[in-house]
């Protein structure tokens, strides 16, 4: 049996399994309360703001738990657009998003377009997934934000952030990173004004996402605000899952470069090991990727199918095949780069996958194509 | 999107209205050699991923993608030339 679909969501890290039985028990009550129970909630909830800042290398004032990745992508990405604008000054300027944001993003773009009114623009990739930052000479004059994620959820390459990041600087533009699918495994692109993270996809409990706003940051928040610690979130916090989010990632970030070189070796003998198959796209940067994700696509073959198959075999990934989607349309990041969509799985590498497991997934992929390509003829 | 010019007209054109992917990609495979070296193949097709798979298994195939134009029913029409 092997899990290979972290970049969907990681199981719990032992680290957070080891705080979370303690924080359920002392950390229930209303933080804002200046009783007993309430000055642990609140003291556990300061502690896990100060270890998820220090794990990304933020300040502590600019960490705020949401109530996941998807919620602090639309808060922070909304809060940015909702900044620029000025009163009597009409709709601000489009909102720019590559074309291969988590959903999360655009779905964002389009709220901001129907009730602010805020066009928006996509910015596109290259074969391998990756904006080309002299391409925003054109779309960030007037522009109210740039949106730019840090690595490829579905194909894992890189995104140039910084580069992205000057230039939004020299139009005066802010620019918002959705670091969801990297965060905990690398460090923090710099050069954002608001960012977001998901504690699932590093270990931590599901329900928690990281806002993240740098300090002087025009943001304003985008939905109604609440009487809490935080004008940024609302609704009572789940200190507990925070807490144990937050042991998890500081976990991952002290293990990440030991664990990010091993996945990455694995993942290149994966890369050389499909592509041995034929008649296989091994799509996104070979190099410059995030160390655990891969994603390749099989001709003829459905990917509804590949997918049960590997299942059968106790072999869990992804797919962004039209067919295994609920829209049945196929994943818009395969799309904009071009790349063939059908017979797609995407691989996520978990902390303790091994080069056996890596072995098997090749072995059961060498059988079940050619299987599935001769039920079709070919 | 590429627009074919008049007078190239497909050598052969395959159905694929209503098939789900892979299945248009499959039947252009399996028809590509009905036609000769430098004739064209056209894929109506209703599946949206048909869009981005045609011209992703030209690449791979080593055949060239043509364009896209309509056929008469204003259905996509994803023409392929062969190439070898």
């Amino acid at each position: 049996m092997a899990y290979l679909d972290t970049a969907s969501s990681a199981p719990l890290h032992p680290a957070a399994r080891a705080v979370l039985d303690d924080a359920l028990r002392s950390g229930w009550a209303d933080p804002r309360r200046l009783h007993g129970a309430g000055r642990s909630a609140r003291l556990l909830l300061d502690n896990a703001r100060a270890v998820v800042a220090d794990a990304l290398d933020v300040r502590p004032d600019e960490v705020t738990f949401t109530s996941s990745g998807t919620d602090a992508t639309h808060r922070g990405l909304l809060g940015l657009l909702v900044g620029r604008r000025r009163p009597g000054h009409g709709a601000p300027g489009p909102l720019v998003l590559t074309a291969v944001e988590h959903s999360a993003v655009p779905h964002a773009a389009a709220w901001a377009e129907r009730w602010l009114g805020t066009p928006s623009t996509e910015l596109g990739v290259d074969r391998l997934g990756r904006v080309r930052p002299e391409d925003l000479a054109t779309l960030l004059p007037g522009a109210s934000v740039l949106a730019v994620q840090s690595a490829n959820h579905e194909v894992g390459t890189r995104q140039p952030v910084a580069a992205c990041a000057a230039a939004a600087r020299e139009h005066g533009v802010p620019l918002f990173v959705d670091a969801c699918a990297s965060a905990g495994r690398e460090p923090l692109p710099t050069g954002w004004d608001a960012a977001a993270a998901s504690a699932h996809k590093w270990g931590g409990p599901a329900g928690v996402g990281v806002l993240l706003v740098r300090h002087g940051a025009r943001w304003r928040a985008p939905f109604p605000v609440d009487d809490r610690s935080d004008e940024r979130a609302s609704g009572f916090e789940n200190v507990p899952a925070a807490l144990a989010a937050a042991a998890a990632l500081r976990a991952v970030v002290d293990d990440a470069a030991v664990v990010g070189a091993r996945q990455s070796a694995l993942v290149d003998r994966l890369r050389a090991g499909v592509a041995a198959l034929g008649d296989v796209e091994v799509v996104g940067d070979p190099v410059d990727r995030m160390p655990h994700l891969v994603t390749f696509s099989f001709l003829y073959v459905d990917g509804e199918a590949l997918v049960t198959e590997l299942d059968r075999r106790g072999l869990a990934v992804a797919s962004g095949s039209a067919c295994t989607a609920s829209t049945l349309t196929p994943s818009r990041v395969l799309e904009a780069m071009g790349v063939l969509t059908h017979g797609n799985v995407r691989v996520s590498l978990a902390e303790d996958t091994t080069e056996a497991d890596v072995d098997a997934l090749l072995a059961a992929l060498a059988e079940v194509v050619p299987r599935l390509r001769a039920e079709v003829g070919l | 999107m590429t627009h074919p010019t008049p007078g190239d007209d497909p050598a052969l054109e395959l159905d694929c209205r209503g098939m789900r992917c892979p299945l248009p990609v499959i039947e252009l495979a399996r028809r590509i050699a009905d036609v000769e070296v430098g004739q064209q193949v056209a894929v109506v097709s209703t599946d949206v991923a048909s869009r981005t798979d045609v011209p992703a298994w030209c690449r791979m195939r080593g055949h060239t993608y043509v364009g896209e134009d309509v056929a008469e029913d204003g259905v996509p029409r994803f023409r392929v030339s062969r190439a070898r």
